[in-house]
């Protein structure tokens, strides 16, 4: 078995054919390119954007003062005087109240679920990796708040507490901690029993090492699906321990908050009553279904 | 003359104590997993394995699934921590107080994996998978993806067409050329492959073979190349090692090994081997029943339960491995070797 | 077999030992002095101090949740500040009228989830699936007190068809199921219960059949020449674990987390105890009413996961 290898062009004999380079794409430009041909994530999630900027610039673009109330001008249907969306049990204007209302229902959605996103996803990461009795303990502590059904775990901290928002927020992100420390754990070890970890440790990387450059890329994905779909699980409980008086006092603006001090007018106008349910369900909504085409797009097995 | 030249080795400058001294001394490696569950009982993956391995060549390491080849290979890396037994890498004992760190053997000796597919990052560019050694061994980000890039065009990968993409793009020979890029980027002296073929088509395997074999020479590399595949352990080593059930049973130059096999394990394995010639005839008789299960071991002769000479005294003791007399020596661990064990052929095979 | 049980049960344990931490401790995280939580404010000094010892406020932390487990595990939740009732009664009052709503309501969800889900699972990609799907994620982005206050809107304040709140004329007591005038006043409440778990089931069945559909053994069944409908049976029976693990976690929900339902609709279960108990800082009610539900929900995720395993072989096995 004679090799008629030389030193000068050793290995030339060896090398690759390869078909005509087609345009390379990484995992992100993927699921750009998804999300770029999926109409309905793409409107949907226009409307998202769109509900965001009004909540945000509520100031600039709210024809009323959201706290001036108004005796003679009580419960007043869609369109009177001005207040396209009514007025309420105080007078005040609904549709000012709605944006104003929007930032703090948007708020008690999104940072619960960030701060449960950054701490779930460190402990399940942590654990994952660790293995053994370290992620034993974690994920026993977790298995604990998970016996409580959600709502109840959210109204028991947040009553328990005294109520208003900053309080909600806490209770809401002690609710999302365990599923998200969940899906972190699983990601990672997933991850962590594949090769090229150990060719990784084989390589002399230190953990941090591996952990940064080689499991989070592929935690990340799971974790962020997965708070996408809590966003709106966390605003429709904001809202409902609002509408216990869980959450902002009044005279601040809220939904959930709006909704329970209107149930009494009900019977006077009841059209009115029911918006700021409506803006509940349909940013409920919206955002779940953007997160749905997060999935689609970002899930995909390579 | 070419070829002349090319066979002079040339002299590592981490070398120390020239040829003559072995790379790799492994000295009764042992390993037993603890079973979940069954307290006090253990998976004795790798229990008592010693062997060399000289500076230059291939040691082929051969056996079937569950003989803890792959332990051992891991073993070797410090992947995993040995429960017992004593590595020397070039004259240092490995994790030993004045010896060699296990970083440092680490920057020394590399592995090839198995799974192509598990064994690289999916959300990586290849060439950022290569670079990731050189890099964590303290070259700066370009400087270590040029350095990838040289050696995926030396394991035939033209980095401009190849570095960018995506393992999922690539098919699995050419995974298994990134992998052994990734093993190469950090200029080893010793690549341990672990089932480097056992996935890929037929004609692919001959392709890789025939890079690693020159990639050898080219970079003056020495390999532990593990199978169960045995015709590729024969093209490619110089000595064979055959494990069975966490022990050594054979070892010797391959064609000793091949055309005179001293254990009786080796030789039902090469007997049951296919062959399309009608004069090669099977004339011994086959390995019987299911390898016994690693954690309970036989006692004895772990072949003992299997092989078609066993006697009275394989179950009562163990034999031990012949005494190893340099590396032309061909040695096996069989009662029947060793005259004073009381097997009645013992002296005779 | 029976480890699988065993161990099953003994794993609840531990888990109902951190629920009852969980709950003795929120009342010391509230604000305030905790003994304030137990007494009226009007109460005089020495009162203060005798029931500062009888509750053994004086006693160091760990000793006061041993205490406080003690009477918890003998019934003794306490007496409640409004009503000066044992806890104890309330709460077990309170639940049987969750209770009717869930045994309502669940049949009602699954049923339709399930439906929901099979006929969108067996025509993926159809305006059947698109419309199930639709709907499904409707039910869930819903705020379901907020439907109840819809459907009270349109039932009884414009067509006055159905009462807005209450338990009926009798109240909770005088309940009778099987006369329209008591039984009326379930049918919103339940309809609105029963709307999330609608949409999630209704979610997971159409996940769970499509992907047992997916299954190569699927393919086998129909190369044998089997019927489609005896194909979708062999289907159905695959998903049913998947599916019936939800439909437990959600029989749960119903039990636990009604309360937003029955604080709309002043249904006098165990939900609207906890939200008057927190309107009134009632803690001795609020601790033995999360109590109460939370190891509800921890047996019947107990329950379900045995079922699950009576059917699902595979769990048995380890």
């Amino acid at each position: 078995m004679a090799d008629i290898v030389t030193l000068d062009r050793p290995l030339d004999v060896f090398a690759e054919q390869a078909p005509p380079a087609t345009r390379v794409r990484g995992y992100w430009q993927s699921v750009f390119y998804r999300l770029r041909h999926d109409p309905v994530t793409l409107v949907f999630g226009a409307v998202v954007l769109a509900i965001v900027l009004a909540a945000l610039s509520a100031p600039l673009i709210a024809p009323f003062d959201p706290y001036k109330e108004s005796i003679i001008g009580r419960l007043k249907p869609f369109g009177w005087g001005g207040h396209l969306l009514g007025t309420d049990e105080l007078g005040r204007d609904m549709l000012s109240r709605l944006l104003y209302g929007g930032r703090v229902s948007l708020s008690m959605g999104v940072v619960p679920v960030l701060f449960a996103t950054l701490i779930g996803g460190m402990l399940g990461v942590i654990g994952g990796f660790a293995g053994g009795r370290v992620n034993t303990a974690i994920m026993r502590t977790m298995d604990v708040f998970y016996a409580f059904p959600s709502v109840l775990l959210a109204v028991a901290i947040a009553g328990a507490m005294g109520g208003g928002i900053g309080n909600g927020m806490l209770a809401l992100t002690m609710v999302f901690t365990p599923p998200m420390c969940r899906v972190a754990e699983t990601a990672t070890t997933q991850v962590r029993s594949l090769d090229y970890i150990e060719a990784a440790r084989a390589s002399g990387a230190s953990t941090a090492m591996i952990i940064r450059y080689h499991v989070l890329g592929n935690v990340l994905g799971p974790v962020f699906i997965y708070a996408s779909s809590l966003v709106s699980v966390s605003i429709l409980l904001a809202s409902g321990l609002s509408f216990l008086g869980l959450g902002v006092r009044p005279p601040t603006p809220d939904w959930g908050l709006m909704l329970s001090t209107l149930r009494q007018s009900i019977y006077v106008v009841p059209l009115v009553c029911a918006v700021p349910g409506v803006a509940i369900f349909i940013t409920s909504i919206c955002f779940n279904l953007v997160s749905d085409g997060l999935r689609a797009a970002m899930d995909v097995r390579m | 003359m070419a070829a002349v030249i090319a066979q002079i080795p040339v002299l590592d400058p981490r070398d120390c104590g020239g040829p003559q001294q072995p790379l790799l001394i492994a000295r009764d490696l042992r390993k037993h997993f603890p079973v979940k569950g069954a307290r006090g009982k253990s998976v004795q993956a790798v229990d008592g394995v010693s062997f060399t391995v000289r500076k230059g060549e291939t040691l082929g390491i051969v056996g079937e699934s569950g003989c803890g080849k792959t332990t051992l290979a891991r073993l070797l890396l410090h992947l995993v921590v040995p429960d017992a037994g004593e590595l020397v890498f070039d004259g240092d004992a490995v994790n030993a107080p004045d010896g060699l760190s296990v970083n440092a053997l680490r920057r020394q000796v590399q592995m090839v994996f198995q799974d192509s597919y598990s064994s690289l990052n999916p959300r990586m560019p290849v060439r950022d998978s290569v670079a990731f050694g050189p890099f964590i061994q303290g070259k700066q980000k370009p400087e270590a993806r040029e350095l990838a890039c040289d050696i995926l065009a030396k394991v035939g990968l033209d980095p401009d067409l190849f570095g960018a993409r995506y393992p999922h793009e690539l098919s699995g020979g050419q995974k298994q050329r990134v992998n052994i890029a990734r093993a190469l980027a950090t200029g080893p002296r010793m690549v341990i492959l672990d089932e480097p073929v056992s996935a890929l088509d037929k004609s692919v395997e001959a392709q890789v073979l025939n890079l690693l074999r020159a990639l050898k020479r080219q970079l003056n590399l020495t390999y532990v190349f593990i199978s169960h595949d045995l015709n590729v352990v024969r093209y490619i080593s110089d000595r064979v090692l055959v494990m069975y059930l966490g022990r050594v049973v054979e070892l010797g130059p391959v064609d000793a090994i091949f055309k005179d096999p001293r254990h009786p394990y080796t030789r039902a394995l090469l007997a049951s081997r296919p062959s399309m010639d009608p004069e090669r005839r099977i004339e011994e008789p086959p390995i019987t029943g299911d390898p016994p299960n690693p954690i309970d071991p036989p006692p004895g002769c772990r072949f003992h339960t299997r092989c078609p000479f066993a006697e009275a005294v394989c179950e009562a003791t163990d034999p031990t491995l012949e005494l190893w007399q340099g590396p032309e020596s061909h040695i096996a661990s069989c009662h029947m070797r060793d005259p004073g064990s009381g097997h009645s052929q013992a002296g005779n095979a | 077999m029976i480890f699988y049980i065993l161990r099953r049960i003994l794993y609840a344990i531990p888990i109902a030992f951190g629920v009852s931490v969980v709950c003795f401790s929120l009342v010391y995280i509230a604000p305030g002095d905790p003994l304030q939580t137990v007494m009226p404010p009007d109460a005089t000094a020495e009162t203060i101090a005798i029931v500062k010892h009888a509750y053994g406020f004086d006693k160091p932390l760990p000793m006061q949740f041993v205490i406080w487990l003690g009477r918890v595990v003998t019934g003794d939740f306490g007496l409640s500040i409004a009503t000066r009732r044992p806890v104890f009664l309330e709460v077990t009052d309170a639940l049987a009228n969750t209770a009717l709503l869930a045994l309502f309501a669940a049949p009602i969800a699954f049923f339709t989830g399930y439906a929901m889900g099979v006929i969108a699972g067996c025509f993926p990609g159809r305006w059947v699936d698109r419309l199930v799907t639709g709907a499904a994620v409707m039910g869930v982005s819903l705020p379901n007190y907020w439907l109840g206050i819809v459907l009270v809107i349109i039932f009884a304040v414009q067509f006055m068809l159905l009462p807005a709140t209450g338990m009926g004329p009798n109240g909770s007591t005088g309940f009778r199921i099987f006369e329209w005038s008591s039984a009326r006043f379930l049918v919103l409440p339940v309809i609105t219960l029963a709307m999330i778990p609608i949409g999630i089931l209704a979610r997971t069945t159409r996940a769970a059949v499509a992907e047992v559909r997916n299954q190569d053994f699927v393919q086998t069944l129909r190369a044998k020449g089997l019927s489609e409908w005896a194909v979708t049976r062999h289907v159905l029976k695959n998903s049913l674990p998947q599916v019936m693990a939800v439909m437990g976690l959600q029989f749960g929900y119903l039990i636990g987390g009604s309360i937003l339902v029955e604080t709309v609709f002043t249904w006098p279960g165990s939900g609207f105890l906890l939200s008057k108990a927190i309107i009134n800082r009632d803690v001795p009610v609020l601790q033995g009413t999360i109590l109460t539900l939370s190891l509800v929900f921890v047996a019947t995720n107990l329950v379900v996961d045995l079922l699950q395993s009576l059917i699902d072989p595979r769990i048995r096995r380890g």
